[in-house]
């Protein structure tokens, strides 16, 4: 609250230098566009050439096809849409993913609201110790986890991997939520008490409609590193029970043991974008302001 | 909280337990399955599919396959939590030699027809497949390194007597004699080390070659340093000069010979490279021959180097056993030569679809001296460190010394078990 | 359909499970008496949480800590050598400096650009179409990513035509082409942008939820009482938004310390690119494997978080004192 007051003192002082609206529109959005433009260009031309015959991908630039005379194909989709299984494995994808999604997302809210809003013995050394996690590469986890997962039997079911991605997911799943909890306005919980409400009645009528924003944001990242990811799947689930994997295993095989035929993993790769992205679309409507209630942070 | 609600509550709890409990059936059928773990992909995974397809039938039995690039990460892994399919791939001799170390590969000695697979197999892949006396790993598919490809609209396909009279070749209508690529992702460097593998062979005879891979001959040694030497001889003579070389993947490597006007008159690279012709560089059947690389020392003339796949057995599956005894044999390597893109090491294989393959095949029947691929023979340090060290001497020609003394010191400790 | 019917019990049945929990503790501790309640109730909360680090993290991290002091099969204890060869080793001082460079300039890029976007795309009406568009590369799996930036850095000898975007458009103006992953000074740069292209939308979505946190009312306030847009974003915006900057920023540097797949797949550590966590890939997953030294690189790399944890800790600190 200081730091506003701070930059309403200072605001008359310096009220001449504003420029005019319209130059300064003008620069917004030629900012915004050509930021946009710089970062759509590599996935455009990974589109277009997704759409080309390999060996004119090999000998001219992906910009030249937008010319005539025009040589698009559609052989590229064709050969991932025919593969086996391409079906089963995306249905296993989604069931990979939905729960690995849903698990931490709600773990971490419990345990973010425990840190943020209730006091107990070594809260903050805990969730900085939380926070640490993150930095333990997933690869030195394999093998004692998989070992794990090996003796209770579950190696190889989907259960293996929702619980797996859950563990992985947590520390930035906490680390975020608690984050913005904390800095829910403390008027808002205190009122609650005296009017008698339980912490859990506070948690969900108050703190996690306040924070659905953050929440969406982190569970589309969820549900995009479960979606994208090929070793974790391909590890505790494995080849012992291929019918479980998903489908970024599945289109890993369709390139030959010897490598090249990236034109069959650029129209691969679309076509598994279109589920994520259209998930970050349908949540977008979570970004928008005010649905935290007019909540001031800080 | 009303009592309603904990009823709703148990009961979603149960029905949990419920999929639980359902995630876990189909046990009893497990006997019946084989699971297999490979890097074949694509139109390979298909003929492997094809391949196993009879014996399905006859026994009843299913084959469950698994297709991933890059097995090192999944098996190294697998083999250190001791959770491992039937059959699985392996990434290559040496490394079979290690997992066959530590407990994981089963000796293959009782599984086999012993009698039947040592005289239908090319003797030194039985070798190469064996660790501690045993048999512990089988080839099921071969490539022959060493080929030089051309265009046949710009080469006459005369094969030249002697090294030197392949480096003598006038390069026109091409800018250059050879193309080089030795760029492959996390592999680069590795079509380099085919080239040393080749001059080798064939300017130090297979003794050299065999106590070099095996760590006994230093890279300094003059026999090695002479192999890159030659190599840097080629290089002066190829296209694009170290930017090219290092920036061109592996697979475009032979675009040049096709491009109008061509970039270099040959590309040496093994016998699958024909795919890739077909694949990016445009090309048709006919558009391309190759000669097998010729001598250079006349006492190790019809030496030939090559690579190939091993499958090993990490289980004691009676199904698992009666499937590997099977893909060795000439009824089932014969389904897959007849689908293409397979060289066998069953010598009762004599048919195959197209030239490149029934000349691949020949080649290693009738070499006089077969040896596999060096770096894959190396342990895993070593062989990464070779492939480095491709890239770097491609980069700095000047810095062989340096670059061999590197590779001695990375020698001296990767053959020692830690 | 029965996969339908297992689907659905998941999909309903796991949340349900979850909220059961909680409601389960609760009558539990409501059953305590009053003053004991705040005492054990946190516990319960974390719980959950607890028991999954546990299991995935926190004793494989132990696990780590042990075999770095064992040798490559983890069969006997070696001391301290996988440490010593770790110091030694020649390449470390290159990896060493390559992952600094990753911190810096990932970090850098990534919180700056996403905080600007986050901004500027507020002001106009085609927010969504923007934002999908910085986050897209979020979506698209890592294999797409190497082939992407194949057709962005590509390199063809300067007598063929360039097939890649940036030598092509530079070719233009009569420069290069540049091996812009090969070559000094570009390549580190060159590969760390994959990563500030990659991230970029990940920070831009975090800090756009906590901007929309910020009321409209207040800034409105300010804008009438004469603030420029700058004073606006000095004194408002980056004040209120600071506990998620840091978050971000605290995230993105430890992604940009882990991160190996673009320099693995890219250049494999050539050319003087090496970063401390592909040594670290490369130690653990050349078969067999020298897990001892793999595990000393991790539990280096969890030693060099240490000191953002403790500037993580005094920033919790501060926000509980001042609410």
């Amino acid at each position: 609250m200081t730091s506003l007051l701070k930059a309403r003192d200072q605001a008359p002082s310096v009220a001449g230098q504003r420029r005019g609206p319209k130059l300064s529109r003008l620069l917004l959005h030629g900012v915004v566009i050509v930021i946009a433009f710089i970062w759509i260009v590599p996935t455009l031309g990974l589109l277009v050439n997704s759409f080309r015959p390999a060996e004119e991908v090999s000998r001219s630039g992906w910009w030249t096809a937008l010319f005539p005379p025009w040589d698009f194909t559609l052989a590229n989709y064709a050969r991932v849409i025919d593969a086996n299984d391409l079906g089963d494995s995306f249905i296993n994808s989604l069931f990979i993913t939905i729960p690995a999604t849903i698990i931490p997302v709600m773990v971490a809210a419990f345990a973010a609201y425990a840190f943020a809003w209730m006091s107990f013995p070594y809260k903050n050394a805990i969730f900085v110790a939380i926070v640490g996690l993150l930095v333990i590469p997933l690869q030195s986890t394999l093998i004692p986890v998989l070992r794990l997962l090996a003796s209770t039997g579950i190696a190889g079911e989907f259960l293996a991997v929702w619980l797996a991605h859950t563990g992985y997911g947590l520390p930035f799943a906490i680390y975020l939520l608690r984050n913005y909890m904390g800095g829910l306005p403390k008027e808002v919980f205190e009122s609650a008490a005296i009017d008698g409400a339980s912490p859990a009645t506070a948690f969900f009528r108050l703190a996690l409609p306040m924070s659905v924003p953050v929440i969406a944001s982190l569970a589309i990242f969820q549900f995009l590193f479960v979606w994208n990811d090929l070793l974790v799947s391909l590890i505790y689930i494995g080849p012992t029970d291929p019918e479980n994997l998903p489908m970024t295993v599945r289109v890993a095989s369709l390139v030959s043991s010897i490598g090249g035929q990236t034109h069959i993993l650029t129209a691969a790769a679309f076509l598994t974008m279109i589920l994520p992205l259209s998930v970050f679309l349908l949540l977008q409507r979570y970004f928008v302001r005010g649905i935290t209630g007019g909540a001031v942070k800080g | 909280m009303s009592h309603g609600n904990w009823r709703k509550v148990l009961v979603l709890v149960g029905a949990l337990a419920v999929v639980g409990a359902g995630c876990n059936t189909g046990e009893t059928g497990k006997d019946k399955e084989v699971t297999v773990i490979g890097s074949w992909g694509d139109a390979e995974q298909d003929s492997f599919l094809a391949m196993v397809e009879p014996w399905e039938t006859r026994t009843g039995n299913t084959v469950k396959y698994t297709g991933s690039r890059g097995l090192g990460a999944y098996l190294t892994t697998a083999v250190a939590s001791g959770t491992l399919p039937d059959l699985a791939g392996l990434p290559g001799p040496g490394e079979m030699v290690q997992f066959a170390a530590s407990g994981a590969l089963k000796p293959l000695d009782d599984v086999l027809d012993m009698d039947t697979y040592r005289a239908d197999t090319v003797p030194a892949l039985v070798e190469l497949g064996s660790s501690g006396g045993n048999v512990v790993g089988v080839f099921m598919k071969l490539s022959v390194k060493g080929f030089i490809w051309y265009n046949t609209a710009n080469y006459t396909g005369e094969r030249p007597a002697n090294w030197d009279a392949v480096m003598a070749v006038d390069p026109s209508p091409a800018d250059s004699l050879f193309c080089v690529a030795l760029e492959s992702a996390a592999d680069s460097g590795w079509p380099g080390t085919d080239w040393i593998e080749d001059f080798v062979i064939r300017q130090s005879g297979p003794q050299v070659y065999d106590s070099w891979v095996a760590g006994t001959t230093k890279w300094t040694d003059p026999a090695i340093k002479q192999a890159f030497e030659a190599f840097g001889e080629v290089l002066e003579v190829s296209f694009g000069g170290a930017a090219y070389q290092n920036s061109t993947y592996f697979g475009d490597g032979g675009n040049e010979l096709f491009s109008d006007p061509p970039g270099c008159k040959f590309h040496h690279q093994a016998s699958f490279m024909s795919s890739f012709f077909k694949e990016s560089g445009g090309a048709a059947d006919g558009d391309y021959d190759f000669f097998v690389m010729p001598e250079i020392n006349s006492e190790y003339a019809g030496a030939l180097t090559g690579g190939g796949d091993l499958l090993g057995l990490f289980s004691d599956k009676a199904a698992a056993k009666d499937l590997l005894k099977y893909l060795v044999s000439a009824e089932a390597q014969q389904i897959w030569a007849d689908r293409g893109g397979f060289v066998s090491a069953n010598t009762k294989v004599t048919t195959y679809p197209n030239p490149v393959e029934q000349k691949s095949a020949d080649a290693i029947h009738n070499a006089t001296v077969f040896r596999f691929d060096g770096g894959d023979l190396m342990p895993g340090t070593m062989k990464a460190a070779f492939f480095t060290a491709m890239v770097d001497f491609a980069e700095n020609p000047g810095n062989l010394d340096q670059i061999l003394a590197e590779l001695d010191t990375i020698q001296s400790t990767a053959y020692t078990p830690q | 359909m029965n996969d339908l019917v297992t689907a659905a019990i998941v999909v309903f049945g796991v949340p349900a499970v979850l909220v059961g929990y909680i409601l389960l503790t609760e009558r539990i501790i409501g059953a305590l008496p009053e003053q004991r309640q705040g005492a054990i109730r946190p516990w319960f909360w974390i719980a959950p949480a607890v028991a999954f680090l546990v299991v995935f993290l926190i004793y494989p991290t132990i696990n780590t800590f042990v075999l770095s002091f064992m040798d490559a099969q983890s069969k006997s204890f070696v001391g301290l050598d996988n440490y010593l060869w770790f110091i030694q080793d020649p390449g470390t001082i290159e990896a060493l400096r390559n992952s600094l460079l990753w911190v810096v300039f990932m970090t850098g890029g990534v919180v700056g650009l996403g905080l600007l976007i986050a901004i500027l795309v507020d002001r106009v009406r085609y927010e969504p179409v923007a934002k999908s568009v910085i986050f897209l590369p979020l979506a698209i799996s890592f294999v797409a990513a190497g082939i992407i930036w194949n057709f962005m850095y590509g390199y063809q000898d300067p007598s063929r035509p360039q097939t890649g975007t940036l030598n092509a458009v530079i070719g233009i103006v009569g420069l290069g082409p540049v091996r812009w992953t090969q070559e000094e000074p570009f390549n580190n740069l060159s590969l760390i942008f994959i990563g500030v292209w990659m991230w970029t939308g990940f920070a831009m979505v975090i800090l756009s939820a906590g901007l929309k946190g910020i009321s409209p009312e207040l800034l409105e306030a300010a804008r009438v009482d004469g603030a420029t847009e700058w004073q606006v974003f000095r004194g408002i915006i980056v004040p209120l938004l600071t506990p998620t900057i840091f978050v971000v920023a605290t995230t993105i540097v430890i992604t940009a310390l882990k991160s190996f797949d673009i320099v693995f797949t890219v250049t494999n550590g050539n050319f003087g690119t090496d970063v401390i966590a592909r040594e670290m890939w490369q130690q653990m997953f050349t078969p067999p494997g020298n897990f001892g030294r793999a595990s000393a690189v991790a539990i280096v790399l969890l030693l060099a978080i240490i000191p953002f944890m403790l500037i993580n800790i005094r920033r919790f600190r501060e926000q509980e004192a001042i609410r």
